[in-house]
């Protein structure tokens, strides 16, 4: 009896091909696209983070001005309205905005705003503005958008100095959006070994690992935030700064994530299939390699999709404390500073916009998250 | 009779247990096997059956090595003549005679990994064992399954597009793929359904046949195991307490504790009315086991020598083994033509 040849794991491409779409030929991962695929919420999500980091790597692209720009005539001014008819009831068929110009209330003498109708700015698209290097390479002067000199543009109003909050969120989301990710990657790197030994070894090598995990996650992470921004000196670079953060961020952030793995290992080492694997006389790098980190990777995956909101939240706290980012970098947590004062809510409600973004960002995060928890276990119906 | 190909000698196995009596207690170590002794012969059927708990799975694992055991020997008898210590096996020992045991495991779901195609799956111990070119492990992959009764065009797949019965007999595969002399089959059929319990049976005696296998078939199940076994030893507490050819244990058991389980065997003949024997009170537990023979608190036997002294295994005749006192004394009814009791008729 001659055997039959069968396709080796070498070559995919080999495969018949109406057998590629089945589900029953389907590796994992392409099963958890599948459930990913169903899964709505998590799918929005996902197109909704993607705008945000798009956003927020062409932010300075798509700000109007930079991070610098400030106009003290323009201080705590509101929103402006994008408008296509203007007093006269005419339509144009390019959005424009009235100029703003200060007054005073004559009751209370606070410095209001009024549009001024007889002075129209035309929305323009690619203007040139502030200089900037595009994408931190290309030096360019060109915004997505603008308005000619001397006309502003603050779609989403100014804050105490005069500066457009728009440009400010958008700037300020490459911080709170870029922190959570380094930070994870790098608590994902450490959790990953310090948990995989843990878990993987046992025995009182397991116990100290342990024993320090739980020392680290008892510290009341406030005092420590502040004990660890206090050791950064004052007047350093902004990315050095950033740099430091991060550091603190996966300093307490990887112990949660250990733990993950070493549960995950030390479950999967008892599975029947590794045993068998161990039994077959499959060495023990093979079996880590092919057994134990594919059964891990997408609980991994999860576990830090979900541990990014609370990076996000602790960012933007500490930021928000005074302790993280400083100024002129800024980030969300920055950004509602300002929001602390209760006069500057009740009197330019504008300033909590950064919080919407704050909360768009971890419900999508936890959306996504709960997603790909759904779609990763390979034994759910 | 053919020659031994195992040789267990003594094989303890312990349990560390926490203590929860005091935080720094000592922890108390549980023993699971106890002095565990017995040869396999090549080609035959050992069944090893008993309770839940009695130590079965541990006994099997530790043969191969899927635990590590406390002390003990487990003497193989290789092809050339050569007698290793399978336990103490190590480098180049380990890679040459490790392939020749293999397991199948309980429950089909769990033991083959969701995340490789039954291609790789059954290929895994091919691969780690011999220098195969991956011609070779084609041929020699689809040769095993079409023997197991798969489908080669469906080796692509992956285990959740099969069935119980057929990701059984993918283990089965993987088992046979490296030409073991000993399987152990820990409960292979228990988590199966009667019908496909029935074929896969037939195909561990098929390829018994054809490749000369040796298997220790694990199972709680003695309808199977009469059916499939050429001796049997009862385990109970970490200790066997009865073994011998499975013609003699069905007629004649020697301990008490096999005619109850014997007792408990269902009959298929509805008009047979079964006494069956209902032991009192929980199995013992391990940690803190009874005094003289571990099984004296259930038996309906049991004297003052039984509460004190813990009885060997020792042959009563023809090659059957027992440990109880009174072995030869008691006469215990069988499993097989059981007379019809009055009080049914």
């Amino acid at each position: 009896m001659k055997p039959m040849t069968v396709f080796g794991r070498q070559k995919p491409a080999n495969l018949e091909p109406e057998g590629r779409k089945d589900v029953n030929y389907s590796s994992q991962w392409r099963l958890m696209v599948l459930r990913f695929k169903k899964h709505k919420l998590a799918r929005i999500s996902l197109a909704v983070l993607a705008l945000l980091y798009v956003c927020a790597l062409l932010a300075q692209f798509l700000a109007p001005y930079s991070l610098e720009s400030y106009d003290s005539k323009y201080v705590n001014a509101p929103p402006m309205k994008l408008r296509f008819v203007d007093a006269d009831g005419k339509f144009h068929i390019r959005p424009f905005v009235y100029e703003l110009q200060s007054t005073r209330d004559p009751d209370t003498m606070r410095k209001i705003f009024a549009s001024n109708p007889e002075k129209r700015y035309a929305l323009k698209f690619f203007v040139k503005g502030e200089r900037y290097k595009f994408l931190g390479v290309i030096p360019t002067s060109t915004h997505l958008i603008g308005v000619e000199q001397p006309g502003r543009i603050f779609l989403l109003g100014t804050d105490a100095l005069g500066r457009d909050m728009f440009s400010r969120i958008l700037l300020g989301s490459q911080v709170s959006l870029s922190i959570p990710l380094v930070g994870v990657g790098i608590s994902f790197i450490l959790g990953l070994i310090i948990g995989g030994v843990s878990g993987y070894f046992g025995g009182w090598m397991d116990s100290v690992i342990q024993r320090i995990i739980e020392i680290i996650r008892s510290f009341p992470t406030l005092p420590l935030w502040m004990a660890l921004s206090a050791a950064i000196p004052p007047r350093i670079p902004v990315v050095r700064m950033y740099f430091y953060i991060v550091i603190i961020f996966a300093f307490i952030e990887w112990t949660g994530l250990a733990r993950v793995v070493r549960g995950k290992f030390i479950s999967l080492k008892n599975e029947d299939y590794v045993v068998a694997a161990k039994i077959a006389g499959v060495g023990d790098a093979k079996i880590i390699a092919k057994h134990l980190l594919p059964g891990l990777i997408s609980y991994l995956v999860v576990a830090t999709t979900l541990a990014i909101p609370g990076m996000i939240l602790a960012e933007t706290a500490m930021s928000f404390l005074g302790l993280g980012i400083r100024a002129p970098a800024t980030s969300w947590g920055v950004l509602l500073q300002e929001a602390q004062q209760i006069e500057n809510i009740a009197l330019y409600p504008w300033k909590i916009i950064p919080l919407a973004t704050v909360i768009i960002t971890v419900l999508t995060f936890n959306f996504l998250g709960d997603g790909l928890r759904d779609a990763a276990d390979p034994y759910k119906r | 009779m053919s020659r031994p190909i195992l040789e267990v000698k003594g094989l303890k196995k312990n349990f560390q247990v926490k203590s929860r009596k005091a935080l720094f207690a000592k922890p108390t170590s549980v023993q699971v096997l106890n002095d565990i002794s017995f040869e396999l012969r090549e080609g035959e059927t050992l069944s090893i059956v008993g309770e839940s708990g009695c130590g079965k799975t541990t006994l099997g694992r530790c043969i191969v090595r899927g635990m590590s055991a406390s002390s003990g020997e487990v003497i193989y008898h290789a092809p050339g003549g050569e007698t290793v210590d399978y336990l103490k096996l190590n480098g180049a020992a380990s890679k040459k005679f490790r392939k020749d045991i293999q397991m199948i495991f309980q429950d089909p779901y769990s033991s083959l990994s969701p995340r490789m195609s039954v291609f790789n799956i059954i290929s895994e111990p091919l691969i780690a064992n011999f220098k195969l070119s991956r011609r070779e492990v084609e041929e020699k992959v689809s040769s095993i399954a079409m023997q197991t009764g798969l489908n080669v065009s469906y080796l692509r797949r992956y285990p959740h597009a099969f069935s119980g019965g057929q990701r059984q007999r993918i283990a089965i595969a993987r088992a046979l793929v490296t030409q073991p002399r000993l399987i152990v089959c820990d409960e292979a059929v228990s988590a199966l359904d009667v019908s496909i319990q029935a074929q896969i049976i037939n195909l561990l005696k098929d390829l018994q046949q054809e490749f000369k296998i040796t298997y220790i078939f694990i199972s709680h199940d003695l309808s199977i195991v009469e059916n499939i076994s050429d001796r049997v030893a009862v385990m109970h507490l970490g200790r066997v307490v009865e073994l011998a050819s499975v013609e003699s244990m069905f007629r004649q058991p020697r301990h008490p504790y096999t005619e109850a389980l014997l007792s408990a065997v269902p009959q298929p003949d509805p008009e047979l009315k079964k006494n069956r024997i209902i032991l009192e009170g929980e199995v013992p537990n391990p940690a803190n086991p009874p005094s003289g023979c571990h099984f004296h608190p259930r038996c309906a036997y049991r004297t003052e020598k039984c509460v004190k002294e813990s009885p060997a295994l020792r042959e009563i005749g023809n090659q059957h083994y027992a440990a109880c006192h009174y072995a030869e004394e008691l006469t215990l009814r069988s499993a097989r033509n059981e007379p019809r009791t009055e009080e049914g008729h």
